[in-house]
């Protein structure tokens, strides 16, 4: 085809036409497509994208719950909520923050060894977000800082709620603290839930009863932009933001009397030691003692390393609680329990007299076992050995039941186990027995149960051990002569709205099997004998009710090694454990307690005065006489 | 002239046609002129939304528009047959100034695209929009149609040049629309189906070799355009953002100024390249739907105007002219609805900023000047 170069005006309109159509056709298409997919964003998909947006733009801004009051059984507040006054900073309404730190630093509201700290939080934080640059301020600090307010732009004092322990280290044990969320704590909670709770409970009932004192956090809807920040409006239009009111935590009424406690805490300030009260016809925990304690003030506001450092490495273990989890031997506290058993078993006449010539051995071996201070009972009936607490009379008793009747005898009176106290913590002591021992020990030669070690548990020694909440529960077994009531510490809820108490029934763990009336009362008899005739005679003086006690004095054996002190400590912290329980009055008993003072000498001499203040603070009114039962 | 015949009876007609004649007059299109005024006010009412209520911004974006609108009025009464023979002259002298911007231009967001010339920063690209097209013409207007391969050849060559100048700039989304602006002008003088589709594969070569010269912030682009959920506080982030507005407008919208996602920020360059999902979200599927029907009438139009024009440069000029509105439009609504990459090309005289809008009327007012003296070029 010959190659034809003229221009043909005409031809070329018509492909242009032609061509134009071609676009035009196109275009069309492609409008369609762009309308297609319009449709399908803003009709078909809307609703998805109607609520991306609504997420973009609304962020629920939650309200924390007011934790739920601690109060003692007569409704004194024990833990409640105050606010804190802390100082925060707007990065961006601050013209300059290294100056005003420096400023802060010069007026004494920050410390200088914290500004590094500061900045480095001030510059992650976004711009427009309030920085808390000091906690807990003093009105000292509020007032210093008032009258320099218009110095520092973007500087402001804000309040939160933290928890407030009105009389600081009081039952510190009992009630735990709260402090700030670990990773630990993350594991367990609900993360939604917690979203705005700062602090949660620690130990004691703050930590047992923590889904009750939370209370359900609230929440209102802020409208946010972009970068985050909370704006009021968004154009013309203000928006409908949703709000959920916080439910507060419920209070807990304790069964802790805060009268008793104080006394308690009183009478072994200055000591070791662990006081253990309960009721003994419900297991209502009275008063629960540790010594020394902690203000547990110190968790809530944020623990420093140092403040921490000085708790934990102290000698005298403030931290530790020993109501719930120091084991010692119990001493001579184990011996109406023996001679229960010896009872039961009838294998003591208690009418029979033994005599006691002030040391025991076993037949066929050359071992003695001598009398505390090598005291001479005489001839002693059971009644006489428990007043008087005839080592020689429970080592021959011990000796007869052997060791398999003496740890079944003993287990339903809490030996050995925890007493599964509603808060928790707690550590079991050791009831011997030849299972026990064949499993404790490694070498075959140590796993066989010696008859020896019998003789030991007589006396409450040897490898049993109890804590003063088990010798306190045991207690109140001998004070209701078998019933056991499981120890609990908190005794009713109340609606923070309708003030309504919630009780709480106690809970029974039955009762003490195959034990006559008769030979409870022998034996609280010679519990009676204790502080009247016997070896506390003298705390029973005077008493404006009957009471039953029975002394003990735990032998230390051992200093552990680390534990490298003077010569006047490490003697002094040698020196027996002196234990005390009680229960009173004596027919009728409305109190049972456990007393020991670590390294206070014999029973006698160092528990049983304390426990005699105890139960005076308990049991009598303001005329000094014996207040009538409630 | 046309007018005086039908001038008669009422006076509604008369005034009428008094402003036909002043439109007449000054050889404007009226219903062109209509149609891009409608945008205009349209794109402002929405820019005073999407800027967060700011005058400032509107005084600005009204300074360009009269601007825009003098640069057309006067384009509209020059000789086409002027325009022409200047033609390569211009072609010419942009290319030189795209050179200076590469050498010496003004660096600015990472990339060399503006020469200062101390009063004010030009940008020889928005001029080149223009040019290629023009130059496209030029060359095809006295040779035969449909073009054969030593015409192709030597358009190729023409479009590529500056191309190529802006493409290293780095401004990969002008290139390509002056690219487009130029091709335009080739497929309205005829060009074979079969040659096209020869140069679609061409193209797809050249994408794939492209790919391997790209910048990680354009190859990126690209990545995202395929999976935007990827990297969603990252790279993503504006296409996701702006679905969300368009799609949560839903038919109706949530009214001026009442966007969530526009008037709090979430959505990124909302009074620029995505001011088309700040119409979604507050005008809904309806205000889209206004603003599309607006486009394709000044479009369809412009068409219309170019099929009635009598000479290869002027038909082949004005049609690559109103094709290029359209295919800004496209990009820009195909790239915030999710339907193409992002790249970086504004929604035709409704987007804020830069000299786009000027460069747009103008070209206008050239589409203008060529139909309005078709029969002077005809005679």
């Amino acid at each position: 085809m010959p190659a034809v170069h003229i221009k043909d005006h005409w031809r070329e309109q018509r492909l242009f036409d032609q061509r134009a159509l071609i676009c035009a056709t196109i275009m069309a298409v492609a409008t369609v497509g762009l309308i297609v997919r319009l449709f399908v964003l803003q009709v078909a998909r809307h609703e998805y994208y109607a609520e991306l947006s609504q997420g973009n733009r609304v962020r629920n801004e939650p309200i924390p719950a007011a934790r739920g009051l601690i109060l003692d059984r007569h409704g004194e507040v024990i833990a409640g909520n105050q606010p804190a006054y802390q100082l925060e900073l707007v990065p961006e309404e601050v013209p300059d923050v290294q100056q005003t730190l420096a400023r802060l630093v010069q007026f004494d509201l920050i410390r200088a060894e914290d500004v590094d700290e500061l900045e480095g939080t001030i510059d992650s934080s976004r711009s427009f977000d309030s920085v808390p640059i000091r906690l807990r301020m003093s009105d000292e600090d509020i007032a210093r800082f008032a009258v320099r307010r218009f110095e520092f732009p973007g500087l402001d004092i804000k309040t939160r709620q933290t928890r407030w322990y009105p009389n600081g280290e009081l039952a510190v044990h009992a009630l735990g603290y709260v402090g700030a969320i670990s990773e630990q704590d993350l594991k367990h909670i609900d993360r939604a839930a917690y979203a705005g709770t700062s602090l949660i409970g620690k130990l004691g009932v703050e930590s047992a009863y923590e889904g009750e004192l939370h209370g359900t956090n609230g929440f209102r809807e802020v409208l946010v932009n972009a970068q985050g920040r909370s704006v009021e409006r968004q154009g013309a239009f203000v928006p409908n933001l949703r709000t959920r009111a916080p439910g507060a935590g419920e209070d807990l009424l304790l069964s802790i009397d805060l009268k008793v406690q104080r006394t308690a805490e009183a009478a072994l300030t200055g000591h070791r030691g662990a006081v253990v009260a309960l009721d003994p016809n419900n297991g209502d925990v009275i008063a629960l003692v540790s010594l020394p304690g902690f203000d547990p003030t110190m968790f809530g506001r944020g623990i420093t390393a140092g403040e921490y450092g000085v708790l934990n490495n102290d000698i005298d273990r403030p931290l530790f609680n020993r109501a719930l989890r120091g084991t010692y031997p119990p001493g001579s506290t184990v011996k109406p329990a023996i001679a229960l058993a010896g009872l039961s078993y009838h294998v003591v006449d208690p009418l029979a007299h033994r005599y006691c010539a002030g040391s025991f051995h076993l037949p066929g071996s050359s071992f003695i076992y001598r009398e505390y201070h090598n005291e001479h009972h005489g001839a002693v009936d059971l009644d006489d050995a428990i007043a008087r607490s005839c080592d020689v009379y429970f080592y021959g008793l011990a000796n007869e039941l052997g060791v398999d009747r003496l740890s079944t005898f003993m287990g339903p009176f809490g030996f050995g186990k925890p007493t599964g106290i509603d808060i928790g913590g707690e550590k079991a002591g050791i009831l011997p027995s030849r299972e026990w021992k064949a499993k404790a020990f490694s070498r075959p030669q140590d796993r066989v149960w010696f008859p020896g070690e019998t003789v030991s548990l007589g006396i409450g020694q040897g490898y049993l051990t109890v804590t003063p909440i088990e010798l306190a529960h045991y207690a109140s077994i001998l004070a209701t002569r078998g019933k056991i009531w499981r120890p609990r510490v908190v005794a009713a809820y109340r609606d923070p709205r309708t003030g309504e108490l919630h009780r709480i029934a106690p809970v029974s763990d039955g009762e003490v099997p195959g034990v006559t009336p008769e030979d409870w009362q022998r034996v609280v008899h010679g519990m009676i004998g204790v502080v009247t005739r016997g070896t506390a005679a003298a705390i029973g003086a005077h008493a404006a009710y009957s009471f039953a006690g029975k002394t003990g004095t735990a032998q230390v054996f051992t200093v552990s090694r680390t534990e490298k002190y003077n010569a006047k400590l490490v003697s002094e912290r040698l020196r027996d454990h002196s234990w005390f329980i009680a229960f009173a009055p004596a027919d009728q008993p409305r109190i049972a307690l456990a007393v020991l003072e670590e390294n206070g000498g014999a029973g006698a001499s160092a528990a049983a005065p304390i426990a005699r203040k105890v139960l005076d603070a308990y049991l009598l009114g303001a005329d000094g006489k014996l207040k009538p039962q409630t | 002239m046309i007018y005086e015949d039908v001038s008669s009876g009422s006076r509604t007609r008369r005034t009428l046609t008094g402003a036909a004649r002043v439109l007449s007059a000054l050889q404007i299109d009226g219903p062109l002129m209509v149609g891009l005024g409608l945008i205009c006010a349209y794109g402002l009412i929405v820019l005073y939304s999407a800027s967060g209520q700011s005058i400032a911004t509107i005084v600005r974006t009204a300074l360009r528009l009269l601007l825009g609108t003098i640069a057309m009025l006067v384009l509209a009464r020059v000789n086409p047959n002027f325009l022409r023979r200047s033609t390569p002259w211009l072609y010419a002298g942009g290319c030189v100034l795209l050179m200076l911007v590469v050498t010496i231009g003004h660096v600015g967001m990472g990339a060399r695209r503006w020469l200062n010339f101390g009063l004010f920063r030009f940008q020889p690209s928005e001029l080149m929009k223009l040019a290629v097209p023009m130059m496209c013409a030029w060359y095809l207007h006295e040779r035969p149609l449909p073009p054969g391969w030593p015409s192709l050849g030597a358009l190729s060559v023409l479009i590529l040049v500056p191309v190529g100048l802006v493409a290293i700039q780095p401004d990969v989304g002008t290139a390509a629309l002056i690219a487009v602006a130029g091709s335009l002008v080739i497929i309205l003088a005829g060009l074979r189906v079969r040659v096209m589709v020869a140069l679609l594969v061409l193209a797809a070569l050249g994408a794939w070799f492209g790919w391997s010269f790209m910048h990680d912030y354009q190859r990126k682009r690209v990545l995202m355009f395929l999976n935007p959920q990827a990297d969603p506080l990252g790279a993503g982030y504006h296409i996701i953002q702006s679905q969300i507005a368009i799609g949560s407008g839903g038919v109706f919208g949530k009214g001026w100024m009442n966007g969530s996602q526009a008037q709090l920020e979430f959505l990124p360059e909302r009074s620029t390249d995505f001011i088309f999902a700040v119409i979604g979200e507050e005008f809904g599927l309806l205000g889209l739907l206004l603003l599309l029907l607006l486009y394709v009438f000044v479009v369809g139009r412009a068409i219309y105007l170019a099929t009635q024009t009598q000479d290869t440069f002027a038909r082949l000029l004005a049609g690559s002219l109103a094709l290029t509105l359209f295919v800004y439009v496209f990009i820009n609504a195909g790239m915030v609805t999710g339907l193409l990459p992002v790249v970086g090309v504004p929604l035709p005289l409704v987007s804020y900023g830069g000299s786009s809008v000027v460069t747009l009327l103008a070209g206008f007012g050239i589409l203008m000047a060529l139909y309005s003296r078709r029969k002077l070029v005809g005679s």
